[in-house]
């Protein structure tokens, strides 16, 4: 089926990524950890769907891992989105896994969507957004959280000790549709440098140091596969991003783009000769010029004046291109988070029961829970508010659940106390245990009068009765 | 006036303002530069004409209109003309607006020494104005005076209000329409603190450098190259305490500005308020004196014009359609053709068919006929005879144009220069009566000292034949090319060279409409260098195509210049030390001296001995006088002098390779004369003791691998290593195992 708008998506779905260890293993790769009792990767999916995307490529770090994800899309996407599943060796970074599936990719625009993404912004919206300016890259950026947020746990306690770490420096128009500075993520320990001839072309540079990469971005075709020629690169968010951005004001893609769109227009694609000049990347850059004038409302005649300066001068080098590098910045209101860490996984799974319930896709009770109906529960148990118990699960008597997710097919017993905690499928919690602020991998045991205390448990755990944890990791040898 | 006591009501409600204190403005009366030379020799630039009216007197006049209560005019160069002047004008009287107070130091040569000597008088006691003479505005204060007091008593480390206005959109207008320079600012959004200010902006560095701190502490900030320096700024008292703790502090921008924000020593901020539909300029050159001069007749600076604005003692100009001011006692000849935007003062007389547009003529001028004036600013009691031609010009009081003289676009005369019959004056010259004072007196923040030492006698001047003037003055100012205007026998006055600014930048500054291919220059320039870098390193490309972030490749590229810049310069170093111990340095002091070379330039110890060794057969050529028979002995001798230095410095079997290489290095590039004798040289380093076979040998085994061209060397020594290695037979298998490695790997390749 065609989608209505020649996007492909690629969404990142990672593979058994370490810095969610121990919740992570050969068993459940990152693409299937369930958040809200939902498999992670499922989110962007939904999310995919809902704008109507539904050529989706997804790109799985490591064998093992992209068996699993196949297998469970094949199940659950099977009749509604056109999913492959390519797979990668791991450790190639993002830029890695672009170009293993470069030969897939055939439309005019590509949507990257990190696998991780929990978030209600829609992507159709970025990739209209894209096309509407037709730009080589868009970006998704989003307020980050404001109390130690997702993105700033991941750079890890050096930073925490300076300064508030900042997670991203960019720098945008003062309509705050185009990016024109970017330095992201460890760089931003040290001083910046912003280049004055972007700024004197807008006049007015915002800079934040407040936005949050979501890790989506829109990518021309033609302009993504140009720069994954080049070496060096690792990551999306901090090579081929920043090197997009900052040449945008003399685009060597479009250089190099005009001389392969004169070849290719000279012999395969004569059929389509309009089409031509759309999808190409580099756009003619006084097409591009006068388009820009139109939108940078405070220096378009800076843009016209250098097309003209440089027809006038007649100068034997090449007409200075540009491309548009633009930004999606989402609203206060929407959410978004990258779930790249232990602690993101918890903050996630918290916001799952409150303020973004709505992602989900629960319907929650008066009680402002969602309790399966096949779940047993014994007498005198209470599941309070921001409770998500999934199918299967029988809890003793006198069980008190307060805002905590708990998977399928759990055994509790009976006085078991579990608060803000997430307890995925299959395990087996014994009497008078008291479970607070923790992660419990499946298959998990524990064993009767266990006290955990902000811990990870990984799969297959057996906590032994009457031990207790404190903010510890605990993980199968 | 009623707006301004709102505003003081209001301020007044606060407890600590009980005890009001007026509201005080300090008008520097003197800009502490020379662009305004040669004019400013002979009168303050606060005094000159802006369409007929001083300039200060547009100061003046916004300045009661804000509703200040006292004012201190800080004088300086020309303190004399300034107090003559404000004690003749209605502004002395009691009847103005405010009391005024003229404050004169004849040691102040920068605003910063201005306000140090304010702050010594002890005149200032609350919030004050600071505002230079030149600046003309009609913006209204209240807001800013409100916020500003409101963020002193929040934050009494608010010491300054600035004030900006958003500029044309276009860089190229932007810095074309006044002259000025591009500045760029960080502001915050919130609170319009002013976070960095960076003026001169240095078009050679393409980046702008933000320190990281500045993002730490703010979320978002304003990076805008999009406003305007006002110059007029809200200070407090402090400010005049900065200055006199930080006395190096002269420029009020460069050096307060940035002191304060990037020292970040004193905690001290600043704050910016913008403002927008009112008009703000200040007249800092001839090219923001003309666009201002447009701008009051076009009336955008009203209620500053000429027909509200006057104080002299003649009749006032009347405004006409089309923009034409006209004093009603002109004299004009029916014939007379007066263009759009054209004001003449009163007295005036123009003759038959001549024609004035975008022009300002003074009081009591004599225009003759067939004369055409275009977008000049002709000054008072100016006399010009028939037939002359003016465009785009300044000609100051009392210059007399003879018969059928030009002035090209630019030219700039000024005071009682006579210009001869038929002259044409070239574009851009400026002629004054008075000779060009010698460079070194025109650094920038020293003019007040010689707009003193420029006044000299020469009244009599037009009375001297123009060959003796040459001669007398010429001499004494000789580096100056002080050229008499040659033009008959009527023509006074030098011609300036251009001093600070260069002829390449006169364009730039000058009254004469910038000519089409200098905008383009200027414009390519803005943005070439920027097409210069697109290969630099700073865009993270590098010629082969491989991407480095940014921060990457600037750090790397610039470790890696510096470090190859340091090796030949302590190679130099190295050399000059040898040098010197030729002459008689005692041999432990070289080696005490060229060790702590090698540890300030931290170089490797191999490098090191490199860089002896190559002094050591540079010296041996310059024994040798440069001839081919005597190179071989001189070297020899040479080694055999430095012997001990050498083996000092040469102490392990990589070092001796190093040296061999950097011989090869050398004979290969720098010293191409060592060429045929190298293998000699080779052995007599043997000999000498200097290098041990071992290091010869791998040497060797090293070049082994390389390219034919690389082993000329190695051929040429061929005899001395087969001898050499057949002599040192019994050195051990190992040599000769790594030998016929060598040859085998030979052979495979």
């Amino acid at each position: 089926m065609d989608p209505p708008m020649d996007f492909q998506v690629v969404v990142l779905a990672g593979g058994t990524s370490d810095k969610l260890s121990p919740l992570v293993s050969k068993e459940l790769p990152k693409a299937l950890l369930p958040v809200a009792n939902k498999p992670l990767l499922s989110y962007p999916l939904e999310l995919l769907e809902a704008s109507n995307l539904k050529n989706i490529i997804v790109v799985v770090e490591g064998d093992e891992a992209a068996t699993q994800v196949e297998s469970w899309l094949s199940v659950a996407y099977m009749d509604r989105l056109n999913v492959e599943v390519v797979k990668t060796p791991g450790d190639v970074g993002t830029v890695g896994a672009i170009r293993a599936v470069a030969p897939f990719l055939i439309s005019t625009d590509i949507l990257i969507v990190s696998g991780d993404l929990v978030s209600d912004i829609s992507p159709g919206a970025i990739a209209a957004t894209h096309r509407r300016h037709g730009a080589a890259v868009t970006a998704l950026f989003c307020p980050a959280p404001v109390s130690g947020g997702a993105d700033s746990s991941t750079s890890g306690g050096k930073d925490k000790a300076k300064k508030p770490s900042r997670c991203n420096i960019v720098g945008l128009d003062p309509t705050r549709q185009f990016l024109l500075h970017v330095v992201s993520g460890a760089k931003v320990e040290k001083d910046i440098h912003i280049q004055k001839r972007i700024v004197r072309a807008v006049g007015q540079m915002e800079i934040r140091s407040d936005f949050m990469d979501a890790h989506v971005y829109a990518f021309k075709r033609t302009v993504l596969l140009d720069v994954l020629e080049k070496e060096n690169l690792y990551s999306i968010k901090q090579d081929v991003l920043p090197y997009l951005v900052r040449t945008q004001l003399r685009s060597e893609i479009s250089a190099k783009k005009e001389n392969s769109a004169d070849e290719s227009s000279n012999g395969a694609t004569k059929e389509l000769p309009s089409e031509d000049i759309n999808i190409n990347s580099a756009v003619p850059s006084n097409q591009n010029l006068r388009w820009l004038s139109q939108h940078r409302e405070i220096a378009p005649s800076s843009y016209q004046e250098i097309h003209i300066s440089d027809c006038d001068m007649n100068k034997s080098r090449l007409a200075k291109k540009t491309h548009k590098c633009c930004i999606y910045l989402s609203g206060k209101t929407q959410y978004c988070a990258r779930l790249n860490s232990v602690q993101a996984f918890g903050d996630i799974n918290r916001d799952m029961l409150g303020e973004a319930s709505r992602i989900t896709g629960y319907t929650f009770s008066a009680q402002n829970n969602v309790v399966h109906p096949t779940v047993v529960q014994g007498a005198k148990t209470t599941a309070g508010g921001q409770c998500i118990i999934a199918e299967g699960t029988i809890l003793g008597d006198k069980c008190s659940v307060k805002r905590s997710v708990i998977g399928r097919h759990c055994r509790i017993g009976s006085n078991v106390k579990i608060v803000n905690s997430i307890v995925m499928n299959h395990i087996t919690i014994e009497d008078n245990c008291t479970i607070q602020g923790s992660v419990i991998s499946s298959n998990v045991q524990i064993q009767e009068r266990a006290s955990l205390k902000d811990c990870q448990v990984g799969a297959g755990y057996v906590i032994t009765a009457g031990s207790e944890y404190k903010s510890e990791p605990l993980t199968k040898r | 006036m009623a707006q301004k006591k709102g505003g003081k009501s209001a301020a007044s409600d606060d407890p600590e303002e009980l005890a009001r204190t007026p509201l005080q403005a300090v008008l520097l009366a003197d800009t502490f530069n020379l662009k305004f030379r040669p004019i400013t020799l002979e009168r303050p630039k606060v005094l000159l004409p802006l369409v007929n009216t001083p300039m200060i007197d547009y100061t003046l006049a916004w300045l009661e209109s804000v509703g200040v209560e006292e004012v201190f005019l800080f004088c300086c160069a020309h303190a004399e003309q300034v107090k003559e002047y404000i004690g003749n004008s209605h502004w002395g009287q009691s009847h103005a607006g405010f009391s005024i107070t003229t404050i004169e130091s004849n040691f102040s040569m920068s605003a910063g020494d201005a306000l140090r000597f304010i702050e010594g008088k002890n005149v200032i006691r609350g919030d004050f104005i600071l505002i230079t003479g030149d600046t003309i505005s009609n913006m209204s204060l209240t807001e800013a005076l409100q916020a500003h007091k409101d963020r002193r008593k929040k934050d009494p480390d608010t010491v300054m209000t600035m004030f900006v206005k958003r500029s044309k959109p276009m860089p190229l207008t932007h810095q074309t329409r006044l002259g000025n320079d591009e500045i760029m600012m960080a502001i915050d959004p919130e609170t319009k603190q002013l976070l960095y200010y960076e003026d001169r902006f240095d078009c050679s560095k393409r980046a702008v450098t933000l320190d990281k701190s500045l993002l730490a502490d703010n979320a978002s900030l304003y990076l805008r190259t999009d406003l305007e320096d006002c110059c007029i700024d809200i200070c407090s008292p402090e400010v005049l305490t900065i200055f006199l703790d930080n006395f190096d502090y002269q420029h009020l921008r460069r050096h307060f500005v940035k002191g304060l924000l990037h020292d970040d020593i004193m905690g001290k901020k600043i704050y910016t308020h913008e403002i927008d539909s009112s008009y703000t300029a200040r007249v800092d050159n001839y090219r923001s004196y003309d666009t201002i001069s447009k701008d009051i007749i076009q009336r955008w600076s009203f209620p500053l014009v000429p027909d509200v604005l006057y104080a002299g003692n003649r009749a006032q100009m009347r405004l006409q359609r089309e923009g034409i001011y006209k004093a009603p006692d002109v004299t004009l000849s029916p014939s007379v053709r007066i263009g759009a935007f054209t004001a003449i003062g009163s007295g005036t007389i123009i003759g038959e068919n001549s024609s004035v547009s975008n022009s300002v003529i003074g009081e009591l001028c004599t225009i003759g006929r067939n004369v055409s004036i275009d977008g000049c600013y002709i000054w008072d009691s100016v006399t010009i005879e028939d037939g002359c031609r003016l465009s785009h010009s300044i000609v100051c009081d009392g210059v007399h144009l003879h018969t059928g003289a030009t002035l090209e676009p630019g030219v700039i005369l000024s005071f009682k220069v006579e210009v001869g019959q038929n002259i044409t004056v070239p574009a851009y010259s400026k002629v004054s009566l008075l000779p060009q004072p010698s460079k070194q007196d025109s650094d920038e923040e020293l003019e007040y000292a010689d707009t003193n030492s420029g006044i000299i006698d020469s009244p009599s001047i037009a009375s001297i034949s123009p060959a003796n003037i040459e001669h007398d003055h010429v001499s004494s100012f000789d580096t100056e090319q002080s050229v008499l205007l040659e033009g008959g026998l009527s023509g006074v006055g030098y011609i300036w060279t251009s001093c600070e600014t260069g002829n390449e930048e006169e364009w730039r500054y000058s009254v004469a409409p910038i000519p089409v291919e200098k905008l383009k220059e200027f414009y390519a320039k803005m943005f070439d260098e920027d097409e210069s870098s697109s290969d630099g390193e700073q865009t993270g490309i590098t010629h082969s195509g491989e991407l480095i972030s940014e921060s990457k490749s600037t750090d790397f590229d610039d470790s890696d210049g510096e470090y190859k810049g340091d090796v030949s310069k302590f190679e130099k170093e190295v050399e000059e030390t040898f040098e010197r111990a030729l002459g008689g340095v005692a041999e432990e002091n070289v080696q005490l001296e060229i060790n702590s070379l090698r540890m300030s330039f931290n170089v490797t110890h191999a490098e090191c001995a490199g860089a002896v060794f190559q002094s050591v057969i540079k010296s041996a050529i310059i024994a040798s006088n440069s001839s081919k028979s005597n190179l071989l002995k001189a070297t020899i001798d040479a080694i055999e002098r430095s012997k001990g230095l050498l083996s000092y410095f040469i102490t392990n079997v990589d070092e001796e390779i190093e040296v061999i290489l950097k011989f090869e290095e050398m004979c290969m590039e720098i010293t191409r004369e060592f060429a045929p004798i190298f293998s000699s040289v080779l052995h007599q380093l043997y000999d000498k003791e200097v290098i041990t076979e071992d290091a010869i040998l791998k040497w060797e085994s090293e070049k082994a691998d390389a390219d034919e061209s690389d082993k000329v060397f190695v051929k040429q020594s061929e005899a001395f290593l087969k001898v050499f290695s057949h002599l040192n037979f019994s050195t051990g298998v190992s040599v000769l195992q790594r030998l016929y490695g060598a040859m085998t790997s030979l052979k495979l390749l």
